[in-house]
């Protein structure tokens, strides 16, 4: 049986948060009526000049200071000529041959928590088109171009990536990158970020790389790795049965899970590239670069590092908790206000993103404020509540009963109960009021009846509504009981 | 390089022109003497000459990342032929 491999490299087109187009100065706001934020530049009205926006090339050269990449000091901008209706210039102001963002490097962290560097061709700005909506206008294909002029970047990984769990770890990291730094808003659905992948299949051990497909509208993390799985798949069988693999471009169906032949026409597409006339040369001096360079934000990889040496967490929690920007500022906020950064991020991946799930809302959602859940866990910290009031105070918070830990713990009462003879009387009335598990107990083999202290405790607990400090409630127990045996 | 009728109306199907037959010859022609002046370029010895991406020695201002322009849909739909909910109608486009 022949050994296959997966080469696997991602066009990434991310659309850059800036308030107006690349070209020109249409809002990109997203959510308009159809055309009213489509001026006379994106419609491509005859005497009109593109302006570039420096929004644009600013965060161009972010995302490379980002990844490492070489900022080469001129770029230029590119006609790709092709004819649709979403395109109403004739051509896509694009840049082939010098892309604003040289060779650079992702790291990427895969389950297993090995670490594994994806190269970076290039990226390269260049202006989206606008939309084709198929549904039935008498026949007629309706246009919506207020998505045309959107500021695009377009991160073109080198065939790097072996596996499809890979790819969207490469995906994930990419995402985590360009909404860190603040350039995009990452949102996958609206089409903010979108990917196209090349898949090929090679004989393990071969050298060269085997025809690939490029699957287009694969739109969700999720979708990245089921449309490499069928299309390695498709391509294994077909190479098995003495089949070729096409050079084509698929297109992705999610509904039916996998992807069809887009039944290019015979003739391969002529983009005919040439320089835009209407742009100049970009240049970028060293002063530009370094600036944006010492503005540049802690990234992901730098951040769960510093997670791991700084504050001693583990490799997990430190990439659970640096995935993104806004977990890893309420994670910080959370660690600054309680002091322990273990059971801050003990806290936050535990109750707090299990009630974010739950209720299925994001962080910036949250009705508990990072200093608020950094209040109730110094609380822990300094064991005023046991972890059992730490949840009730917790709920209590989410639904709003009180502003801080402390006004909720004094109003409900949950301070723990530390003195050993208020436990002690407690422990005393438990046992007189249950002399049938207090005579089992004594009847138990001695190595029976460590399990047989749990109720005693469970009735304890109750009887200081959750307050008494467990550690005491048990070592008082056992002292008790067993001078009873 | 001599060009052959099908070049030409490979061209025209790339930019989109109708060109009749008589127009194809036509224009073998006169796209052939422009090659022949392109190929008159290319015989110059360029090495270690950068590629010149604009002919004018100016780089390229930004503007501020502000939104300026207003809606003017309405005004742009009275130039199209077909439109409907605010969409410019166009023929069929079927992938």
């Amino acid at each position: 049986m022949m050994q296959w491999e997966t080469v696997i490299g991602l066009e990434v087109h991310v659309q850059l948060a800036t308030r107006s187009k690349i070209f020109s100065g249409a809002s990109t706001a997203f959510g308009a009526e159809p055309n009213s934020q489509a001026c006379a530049v994106d419609l491509g009205m005859p005497g009109v000049l593109p302006v570039l926006n420096e929004s644009a090339v600013a965060m161009a050269v972010q995302f490379g200071l980002g990844i490492d990449a070489e900022i080469p000091e001129v770029s230029i901008f590119d006609r790709k000529n092709y004819f649709y209706p979403d395109l109403p210039k004739g051509y896509q102001t694009s840049q082939m041959y010098h892309p604003i963002v040289g060779p650079g490097e992702v790291e990427i962290t895969l389950d297993d928590g090995e670490t594994k560097r994806i190269r970076v061709h290039h990226a390269h700005l260049e202006e989206d088109a606008g939309k084709s909506l198929h549904e039935d206008f008498h026949g007629m294909t309706g246009v919506d171009l207020n998505r045309a002029g959107t500021p695009l970047l377009e991160i073109v990984s080198e065939p790097d990536m072996r596996s499809a769990k890979e790819a969207a770890a490469y995906l994930k990291a990419i995402h985590s990158i360009v909404t860190y730094l603040g350039i995009s808003d990452g949102n996958m659905a609206e089409g903010s970020m979108r990917c196209d992948v090349n898949v090929s299949v090679r004989p393990k051990g071969q050298e060269a790389f085997g025809t690939r497909a490029e699957i287009k509208n694969v739109n969700s993390f999720r979708f990245v790795e089921r449309a490499i799985a069928f299309e390695v798949e498709r391509q294994v069988e077909l190479l098995e049965d003495g089949g070729k693999v096409v050079q084509e471009t698929r297109l992705y169906d999610p509904d039916a899970d996998e992807t069809r032949s887009m039944r290019t026409k015979e003739e391969a597409n002529d983009y005919r590239y040439f320089p835009c006339p209407d742009l100049l040369p970009v240049v970028l001096d060293d002063a530009y670069v370094d600036h944006l360079r010492t503005s540049l934000p802690e990234l992901p990889a730098e951040k769960r590092a510093r997670f791991q040496s700084e504050l001693g967490l583990s490799a997990y929690d430190a990439g659970v908790l640096s995935a993104t920007r806004a977990m890893a500022d309420f994670f910080e906020g959370v660690k600054d206000v309680c002091g322990d950064a273990k059971l801050a991020a003990n806290w936050v991946q535990g109750e707090f993103a299990g009630r974010l799930n739950k209720e299925g809302l994001d962080i910036a959602s949250s009705p508990v404020s990072a200093t608020q859940l950094g209040e109730l866990v110094a609380r822990v910290k300094d064991e005023t509540i046991n972890g059992k009031a730490a949840k009730q105070v917790f709920a209590a918070l989410w639904d709003g009963e009180g502003d801080s830990a402390d006004a909720i713990i004094e109003a409900k009462g949950l301070k723990q109960v530390t003195d050993t003879g208020a436990i002690e009387a407690m422990i005393d009335q438990v046992i007189a009021d249950s002399p049938v598990q207090v005579a089992q107990y004594r009847d138990a083999e001695p190595d029976k009846r460590g399990k047989m202290i749990g109720y005693f405790v469970g009735q304890v607990m109750k009887a200081s509504r959750g307050t008494a400090n467990p550690q005491q409630v048990n070592g008082l127990l056992k002292e008790k009981l067993d001078a009873l045996c | 390089m001599a060009l052959e009728p099908q070049d030409v109306q490979r061209a025209a199907h790339l930019a989109r022109l109708g060109l009749d037959d008589n127009d194809a010859d036509r224009y073998v022609d006169d796209l052939t003497r422009i090659l022949e002046m392109a190929d008159q370029l290319q015989a110059v010895d360029t090495d270690g000459v950068a590629p010149l991406a604009h002919p004018l020695d100016a780089t390229q201002r930004l503007r501020a990342d502000e939104v300026t322009e207003t809606d003017q849909r309405e005004r742009f739909q009275r130039n199209a032929p077909a439109v409907e909910n605010g969409l410019y109608l166009v023929p069929r486009v079927v992938e």
